[in-house]
């Protein structure tokens, strides 16, 4: 699964008020190259939540992700968008699980 | 037993190992599917600026949905009901990620994220219980409303559905509209009863000029485009001749004749049955006054 859609996701158990973002259990995560689109990563940024990416790349072991919410001058800078690229589709988590942050129930991830 | 598998049993009982296997490898629903997709696609009329979409595929099956979707280079993410499917999309390779879900208990997306929806033969599955705590009013409300949120705020949702009465459109399309929609049902070729294909264009926000309602595929029964438009040409009766096939029907009645009839004495009479013996006026011909 890509970060792009761990980011897209909350989770909706019946009484959970605030389900996002799920924390990530990360067991096996993975690599794998994509085509590398400014068009899309331009269009996604405003609707990606950045702290909850931020830390969802850390837990995979990837932390070249700015800290702070980058303005929209960062947009043009191609070295930004490589590696907004690089955490928002190319790594996967392979194997592991999503914790909802408030009742704590895991969501298994896995391959088959 | 019923053709319509949602009468059979429930989605992810019914899309086990086998069918799943059978669906994916027939030829003919890969080529439906594509067809369907992608005029799911074409209903959705995304900007036309070559930018990607994050677009989002309910029912997405083993991906045969999903691939039109990568084809037009859109990122997608989709869920099914039924694992044994998602297995086989995974065998495939399918560029999208998969989410293993139950459509009616709601859709587990942030609000205002998704640029499109399309649905292919899913939704109409919510309209059987197939469970005692099922409740397909509750579970379509579930459904319509965590669909609204999840859109963005002018985005289309197209749900190509099989709707099995009028009752049963008329009960999807009344809790979509509930759920705050806009938009209707698009059918493309209604006469046929074969290629009639029925979708939900769904438009998220306040009603405007862009909710206006694409027009369904040969809505006035005219240029037929289909391969069965050859057949049908040569089926009409040019006026002329209107009268011409009347009389040869008269002409080449055909009566049964003698050699049936004493085909069908002999068959009786291998039976047991008591047969008149056969003559020369055994099924002989009447005089015209008879």
């Amino acid at each position: 699964m890509r970060l792009l859609t761990h980011n897209m996701l909350s989770s909706n158990i019946k009484g959970v008020s605030n389900g996002f973002p799920l924390r990530l259990d990360v067991e096996n995560s993975v690599s794998k190259e994509v085509e590398f689109n400014p068009d899309f990563l331009r269009n996604m940024f405003s609707k990606i939540d950045w702290k909850a990416l931020v830390d969802a790349a850390r837990s995979m072991g990837y932390a070249e992700l700015p800290e702070e919410a980058p303005d929209s001058s960062m947009l043009d800078s191609d070295e930004f968008l490589k590696k907004f690229h690089h955490a928002l589709l190319e790594l996967h988590l392979d194997e592991g699980a999503l914790i909802c942050p408030e009742t704590g129930r895991r969501f298994p991830v896995n391959k088959a | 037993m019923s053709s319509r598998p949602e009468l059979q049993a429930p989605p992810e009982i019914f899309y086990n190992d086998a069918e799943s296997r059978k669906y994916t490898s027939s030829s003919r629903i890969m080529e439906i599917q594509a067809k369907l997709s992608e005029r799911a696609l074409e209903l959705l009329a995304l900007p036309d600026d070559g930018v990607p979409r994050l677009m989002l595929d309910i029912g997405c099956g083993s991906g045969l949905s999903g691939e039109t979707l990568s084809d037009s280079g859109h990122q997608w993410i989709g869920l099914d009901i039924s694992q044994s499917m998602l297995n086989v999309a995974l065998e495939r390779e399918v560029e999208g990620d998969l989410l293993l879900a139950d459509m009616g208990q709601g859709l587990g997306l942030r609000p205002g994220v998704i640029d499109g929806a399309i649905s292919i033969s899913a939704v109409q599955w919510l309209c059987n219980a197939d469970k005692k705590s099922h409740e397909p009013r509750l579970r379509l409300k579930a459904f319509f409303g965590s669909l609204y949120r999840c859109l963005a705020r002018g985005a289309r949702a197209v749900l190509q559905v099989y709707p099995e009465n009028i009752a049963q459109r008329e009960l999807i399309l009344g809790f979509a509209m509930r759920a705050g929609f806009a938009g209707g049902v698009v059918v493309d070729y209604p006469h046929s009863s074969k290629s009639r294909k029925e979708y939900l264009v769904l438009t998220c926000g306040p009603p405007s000029v862009s909710t206006a309602l694409p027009s369904g595929k040969n809505e006035d029964g005219e240029d037929w485009s289909d391969e069965d438009s050859e057949d049908e040409e040569n089926q009409t009766v040019c006026i002329s001749e209107r009268h011409r096939p009347r009389k040869k029907l008269k002409l080449t009645k055909k009566t049964k004749g003698r050699q049936w009839v004493l085909n069908k004495k002999e068959q009786k009479r291998r039976k047991g049955d008591v047969v008149p013996a056969d003559s020369k006026y055994t099924a002989r011909k009447r005089k015209a006054r008879f």
